[in-house]
């Protein structure tokens, strides 16, 4: 048998895999960067901990978010009840627990359609350039002027008063953003070189955009959209506590201190442990993001 | 012998890095007499900026630390002093002036302030201030009627001025501004700068680059250093430029007898203006001499291959001469002499040991093996 | 021209909803308002008249709220409103410039890591349920335990402003209480702005000290920092002349988006206490659907924060003579 000092042929997946090498190995120095710091272990820890409250809630909640002991009502935290009873005999801990649920899946939502759209639109903007692009810029200047929470309020305000039209609001809000940051992308990328050389090639615009712009826009938006998730649900939460969003009853965290508010002297367990879920998930989120971007920072990176 | 202002004895500095620690200087040797102009020559990464940082106790710590040696300024050494005492040498004593002049200026405040506040900062300006009033009163007096009563009282004025200058009050904040300022526009008209009265009072931005490099040059020679460190003072500048800051460089340096440092990788610049040059490589000096001996006769093998790299105006060359091979790197930098990996004249003993700077001629140093000691002054000789 | 291109996006909803307020009405009375408003016409023939309207000083009426006017409402509440903001974001500045200062200065040491996890958690931390919890401890915390406690809301004490009438010059009762002498309102206003101002101030206050922080990281990187230590400068005099104003000139522009935030804040934060101010207005105007109102809040809100913007720009040009000069 002759010693093969290669392998003669290679599988498709084996060739995929060499030509992302490079790739793979800054993904594995990232790692290891993140794991320098213990503020962002930590930070991934408390996202871990909510997504997975999130997921495994009918699980891990005692209770459903439903389920009321209405001859137990405002009952301080004890071994059944960890976090005490609300008003109507929920169980807080319960609750708490299915308002992760709704909470991240509303700020999955809203962030993942913002990036969609703000990424068409933006790529589109960036790419027809001139007319279309000044109208999108005066546009996002227009959405950007504004608080979020304060645009928030008027557009829910127009369309009533419920979680769906919340979350639109909330796209609403937030698309821009993304819009702004993957047309800047597309406007760098496209001096570059290789779109030249691929325009050349024949390529059309639209696999252009795909295959190279995307691609080198990944982290600048990932960073962006951690911190947004602590946003979106910081911002959802407050809209929920005026009287938007959530109808009463829901688990929402947000709706939950409202709750609370009114007996917050006699009973301010009901406030607390909700605000407590929504100060932790958003600090998670927001350790992580600021780890993503110091690492992703090239300066930093040696 | 010329009368030594700074001798610098077996410096080392390192910076502590994620990727290892960086031996930037290995035991540096050297010598700098007053009213001359050294010039310290390498290629970049060699550790040239690195000793004038350290000279100035500028290193940036962390990651870097002065680890070892000593340097003796005026028979002190300087690496003992206290935060507060250099802070005393640094602007006044020992200044600097340095490469970019884009980058190391302050966008937001005015020449003049800048320029002031090293004056202020250093110099007793109470004899100055009165000077300064005296000067106003002149100012008056010339416009004033010879016959008029007025001008008898100014210069009673005057007399008594002149009689507090050699015992001058403490002056007052404004009388400090005011005297900074007469000062700082003197120096500006000292660096060439046209209409100084102007400058004075603009931003950094409103200048060229020449004129920026003047400012710094002016900041460092205002209160009259014992020596000044011109780290690669030319090097972002036009060709025409260079020549006249140059130039003024070293008209200055005369007129104040400061010693001048200048740190190049430039040899052209060496041949210029230096009286004597070092050359360093990867953290080590491993020649030093007269200018003109050096080029005349170069001893180490870099520094011939440095030589030979300059293509010359009047031979006729196909190639250009490299020197093979590439610099060390300094966290793992080669064993004895740094060189030998790239020297055509290697020998066993090369890489055992560092070899120690030698005075093979009087004036005239190199660290190599290749030359056995002839003159020798116990060990560790310098120029 | 934001604000315009804006309200009109506002009043473009809303509009729409405008007729479904008058359900009571019979068709007749609906047909003539129909008209009188011009609901009826084309957009932007509606668009003109919303915004001549606003020229001319009539912002609406709010049906909600009995037929008032909305410019007399925001008259009314805005400045609370401003006096919240402006304390808030004044006692920010005063505890944040240092901060960051002092992080940035001793990076990577326990001043720093401090600081840091302050402000990450006040940027993470809902502003309502601080203030909440900010009621409970000092106000209710504080009575049962016998103990002086700061008020739970509102801008004065009742008895106090009825012992003391105040002459009112600029609406906000700190000032006029100064200008006019009236100390005791001057104290109360201020004892009632203390739990509502700290809890506004903590987010903004947040924000600021990691844009500044991180603002003097870079400018202390710089080359003329190494200059200005040559020339044997204390390095307090390099911090805070060379190095201080340089990292200001971001963390300016930074404060005016911030300052959009503090809005925000304002809206919660005078709801939980009860704070008469347009953030509350606008709150109790949403929830019961005075889209007159609503709309003259987003007025109102775009016009503060333009005008916040402005000043900001004013002030980077003033702080960065590269600008000034061009």
């Amino acid at each position: 048998m002759k010693a093969v000092s290669e392998p003669t042929t290679r599988s498709r997946f084996g060739i995929w895999w060499e030509e992302r090498a490079p790739q793979i190995r800054e993904l594995r120095f990232t790692l290891y960067l993140l794991r320098q710091s213990p503020l962002v272990i930590a930070g991934f820890a408390l996202v871990g901990l909510f997504i997975g409250m999130a997921i495994f809630a009918p699980w891990i909640a005692p209770h459903g978010a439903e389920e009321r002991f209405w001859n137990l009502p405002q009952e301080p935290p004890s071994w059944e009840f960890p976090f005490g009873t609300d008003t109507t005999g929920g169980d807080i801990y319960s609750r708490v627990i299915w308002g992760a649920r709704l909470d991240l899946a509303i700020a999955l939502t809203v962030v993942a359609s913002a990036i969609v759209i703000g990424s068409v639109l933006g790529s589109v903007s960036g790419f027809l350039g001139r007319a279309f692009d000044e109208v999108l810029m005066r546009i996002t200047d227009v959405f950007l002027a504004f608080p979020a929470l304060i645009l928030a309020m008027a557009v829910a305000a127009a369309l009533g008063r419920n979680l769906t039209n919340l979350t639109i609001a909330l796209v609403v809000v937030w698309w821009p953003t993304y819009a702004r940051l993957i047309r800047g992308q597309v406007l760098a990328e496209k001096e570059r070189l290789y779109v030249d050389a691929a325009r050349a090639v024949g390529a059309k615009p639209a696999r252009i955009i795909f295959r190279h712009v995307l691609p080198n826009s990944i982290f600048p938006v990932i960073v962006q959209a951690t911190l947004d998730l602590g946003g979106v649900i910081l911002t959802a939460a407050g809209l929920s506590f005026i009287g938007f969003g959530a109808g009463a009853g829901v688990a929402e965290w947000g709706l939950m201190i409202a709750d609370g508010r009114s007996y917050l002297f006699q009973s301010p367990w009901i406030a607390t442990f909700p605000g407590l879920a929504i100060l932790l998930s958003s600090l998670g989120l927001n350790l992580v993001g600021d780890g993503l971007r110091d690492v992703l920072d090239p300066r930093l990176r040696r | 012998m010329a009368e030594t202002i700074l001798e610098i004895r077996d410096l080392k500095t390192y910076f502590y890095t994620y990727a290892g620690v960086v031996r930037a200087l290995e035991g540096i040797d050297l010598d700098i007499y007053k009213g001359e102009t050294i010039g310290l020559v390498g290629e970049t990464g060699c550790g040239k900026s690195v000793t004038s940082l350290s000279i100035m106790r500028l290193v940036p710590d962390p990651p870097g630390k002065i680890v070892g040696g000593k340097i003796m300024f005026k028979g002190e050494d300087l690496l003992s002093k206290s935060e507060q005492e250099m802070q005393q040498i640094r602007g006044s004593k020992i200044t600097m002036v340095f490469q970019d002049p884009m980058t190391f200026i302050n966008p937001v405040l005015t020449v003049g302030d800048q320029v002031s506040e090293v004056i202020t900062l250093h110099q007793d300006l109470a004899r100055e201030s009165v000077q300064t009033k005296i000067d106003e009163l002149q100012e008056k007096i010339v416009q004033i009627d010879s016959s008029s009563p007025d001008r008898q009282r100014l210069m009673g004025r005057i007399k008594e001025l002149e009689a507090l200058k050699d015992n001058p009050p403490k002056p007052s904040r404004r009388e400090i501004k005011k005297a900074a300022l007469h000062k700082t526009i003197e120096m500006l008209k000292l660096v060439q700068l046209p209409d100084p009265e102007k400058v004075v009072k603009q931003y950094p931005h409103e200048l060229s680059g020449g004129m920026r490099q003047r400012v710094i040059i002016a900041i460092a020679l205002s209160c009259n250093p014992d020596l000044l460190i011109a780290d690669e003072p030319t090097t972002s500048l036009d060709v025409t430029i260079q020549a006249q800051i140059l130039a003024l460089l070293s008209d200055l340096k005369n007129k104040i007898g400061s010693s001048v440092l200048i740190i190049t990788h430039d040899m052209g610049i060496v041949a210029e203006t230096c009286d004597r040059v070092g050359v360093m490589y990867a953290g080590n000096i491993i020649e030093a001499s007269e200018t003109k001996a050096l080029f005349r006769r170069p001893l180490h093998p870099y520094t011939q291959g440095l030589l030979r790299a300059i293509p010359k105006l009047h031979e006729d060359i196909e190639n250009l001469e490299i020197i093979p091979g590439s610099v060390p790197d300094l966290i793992h930098p080669p064993s004895g002499c740094r060189f030998h990996p790239r020297c055509p004249f290697r020998m066993d003993i090369c890489d055992k040991e560092f070899p120690p700077l030698l005075e093979i001629e009087p004036g005239h140093s190199v660290a190599c093996y290749l030359y056995p000691e002839k003159k020798t002054r116990g060990g560790r000789a310098h120029d | 021209m934001v604000a315009f291109t804006l309200s009109h996006v506002v009043g473009d909803p809303v509009a729409a909803y405008l007729t479904t307020q008058d359900v009571k009405l019979s068709e007749q009375q609906l047909q003539r308002i129909v008209t009188a408003h011009h609901l009826d016409d084309p957009l932007y023939i509606q668009y003109f008249y919303y915004v001549s309207d606003l020229l001319r000083g009539d912002w609406g009426i709010s049906r909600v709220d009995s037929d008032r006017p909305v410019l007399e409402s925001i008259k009314m509440y805005f400045p609370a409103t401003a006096e919240l903001a402006l304390v808030s974001m004044v006692f920010a500045l005063a505890l944040g410039i240092p901060m960051g200062i002092i992080s940035a200065v001793r990076k990577d040491k326990p001043a720093d890591h401090v600081t840091r996890v302050f402000s990450l958690v006040g940027v993470s931390m809902p502003v309502f349920w601080l203030a909440l919890l900010l009621q409970y401890a000092f106000y209710y915390q504080m009575k049962i335990h016998n103990l002086p406690s700061l008020p739970a809301g509102g801008r004065v004490d009742q008895f106090v402003w009825m012992d003391h009438p105040l002459h009112v010059i600029t609406g906000m009762y700190t000032i006029d209480g100064l200008i006019t002498g009236n100390f005791a309102i001057f104290f109360d206003a201020l004892v009632h702005l203390i739990l509502p101002g700290f809890a506004l101030s903590y987010i903004f206050m947040a924000v600021f000290v990691r844009m500044m922080r991180g603002s003097m990281l870079e400018v202390l990187r710089q080359d003329y920092i190494t200059l200005a230590r040559s020339k044997g400068l204390s390095e307090r005099i390099v911090i805070y002349r060379h190095a201080l104003r340089n990292a200001m000139i971001p963390t300016v522009t930074v404060a005016g988006l911030a300052f959009g935030g503090l809005l925000a804040g304002a809206v919660l934060t005078e709801t939980v206490f009860a704070y008469p101010g347009i953030g509350r207005w606008s709150t109790s105007a949403i929830v019961r659907d005075d889209i007159a109102s609503i709309m003259g809040f987003m007025l109102i809100i775009a016009v503060v924060y333009m005008m916040a913007n402005l000043i900001v720009d004013l002030l980077y040009a003033w702080i960065d003579p590269r600008i000034r000069l061009g």
